[in-house]
């Protein structure tokens, strides 16, 4: 039976994790690498690393960052933040990520989601959608959620699985920060109108948060960034919690 | 020496990373020289088969891999390499490279397509390729196609993802895993460990 994964996220800023960092037993947390060796040995299922300022004079320092994360982690990688080309991914590909994730260039040129899934297979192709309540629909933001689209959240989402996406990692704006919990109906939602994983971000707080995600949610990921690194909760407890509950996890 | 064949798909490094890991030699080849002097093959790939044959064939590598393999040497085939290992794919209703009987057919029952993520799988026969994998073990998978090989005799592991199919198998010195060991954390790392020990 195929397993709920269970993702930590590292945001990285000029070469450093950032966000809510609390580990005692690694001697340098903010470093990208050897957080990634520790969630690796900690039981993660992937690692996600974004560039969350994704700017351009350092493009070089985050792919030597991809490039050091790839030969230290033995499991499915992802990378994102501020990619814009072809030759982008093929760049965070050849450094050692198995998978990319596109969000604000995927909606200003939906046809680099098409080009992306022809070149390297709709397997490496993430697209990640930053949703924000507004009524009873969702609308997608860009540029780290400073930028309003109009774009509806379930018809992009819809649109990009048909373009070639392979997976959606999805974010409420909402949630994101707040430990309240993810947003499942949004998660159940756009996971209801594609054929292609859906990977939940934004909110997680308690293990009871986790369970829901997956159970109501129907998501078939989760991801929490700031609650695993300050050490609140910890992917093994959690793992260990989900199993009892009857999820499928890895172990 | 492994040599980990290179056809232009997939994530070669991330082999090369594993391998590294484990302190085993390998290097990443299109030279028939270099396939020639290697202890061990590795066929990787992730992608299409039809664009995985076209880019062997263009290298002549299709040839290379039936010749060596005549010679006995050990290959393993990874994801889209375990599937180029038998006669047909439906994917594009290719011709592979039928070292083994039997089909490559498309998952029609889950609605979610590709299988993205951990799976088990149910280790079928007890051989020293699994020393140290426990039954039902979690590999990591991405794949839309499965092996559907005549000679059930070679099936050593099965998943279940809508319908069961053979997620490892056996013959002699070629081994195929449908699931990427290069990216299923420790358990994945002793399988290619195994695989150098007790097969290369």
């Amino acid at each position: 039976m195929l397993a709920k994964r269970i993702i930590p996220c590292l945001d990285v800023d000029n070469g450093r994790v950032v966000k809510g960092i609390n580990f005692v037993n690694i001697k340098d947390a903010g470093n990208p690498v050897e957080l990634a060796k520790f969630y690796n040995s900690e039981g993660a299922d992937e690692l996600v690393l974004l560039d969350i300022t994704a700017s351009f004079e350092n493009r070089s320092i985050m792919l030597d960052i991809v490039h050091e994360v790839a030969k230290q982690i033995f499991i499915p990688f992802t990378v994102g933040g501020g990619i814009k080309s072809i030759n982008d991914i093929k760049n965070i590909l050849l450094a050692g990520a198995d998978k990319v994730s596109i969000n604000t260039q995927a909606v200003n040129n939906p046809k680099l989601i098409t080009e992306a899934a022809k070149t390297f297979g709709s397997q490496c192709i993430v697209l990640a959608i930053d949703a924000k309540k507004i009524d009873n629909s969702w609308e997608v933001f860009v540029n780290g959620g400073r930028t309003s689209t109009n774009l509806d959240a379930l018809d992009w989402a819809e649109k990009a699985a048909k373009a070639g996406a392979g997976e959606i990692l999805l974010t409420s704006m909402d949630r994101d920060g707040t430990q309240n919990g993810y947003d499942n109906e949004l998660v159940e939602k756009i996971s209801s109108v594609v054929n292609i994983p859906v990977i939940a971000s934004g909110g997680a707080g308690t293990m009871k948060d986790f369970l829901e995600v997956f159970t109501e949610g129907k998501a078939d990921a989760a991801l929490a960034a700031s609650l695993f690194h300050s050490r609140k909760l910890e992917i093994r407890n959690l793992k260990k919690y989900l199993r009892s509950k009857k999820i499928a996890i890895r172990n | 020496m492994i040599v980990i064949i290179d056809y232009g798909l997939g994530n070669l490094a991330s082999i090369t990373n594993a391998l590294n890991k484990l302190g085993i030699k390998s290097r990443i080849s299109d030279s028939p020289d270099m396939i020639k002097k290697a202890k061990a093959l590795i066929l990787p790939g992730v992608g299409a088969a039809g664009e995985g044959m076209r880019n062997l064939k263009k290298k002549g590598l299709d040839k290379i891999i039936l010749r060596e393999i005549k010679e006995e040497k050990p290959l393993l085939g990874i994801c889209l390499g375990m599937q180029l290992l038998f006669e047909k794919s439906e994917e594009g209703e290719v011709d592979c490279l039928g070292i083994f009987k039997g089909m490559v057919r498309k998952f029609k029952k889950e609605r979610k397509i590709p299988q993205i993520g951990w799976n088990n799988v149910m280790l079928t026969d007890k051989q020293k390729l699994f020393q140290g994998v426990p039954n039902t073990t979690f590999f990591y998978f991405v794949n839309s196609y499965y092996c559907q090989p005549s000679d059930k005799s070679i099936v050593v592991g099965v998943t279940e993802y809508g319908e069961r199919f053979a997620s490892v198998i056996r013959k002699g010195n070629i081994v195929g895993m449908q699931f990427h060991p290069e990216k299923s954390g420790d358990l994945g790392l002793q399988l290619l460990k195994n695989f150098n020990e007790a097969i290369c």
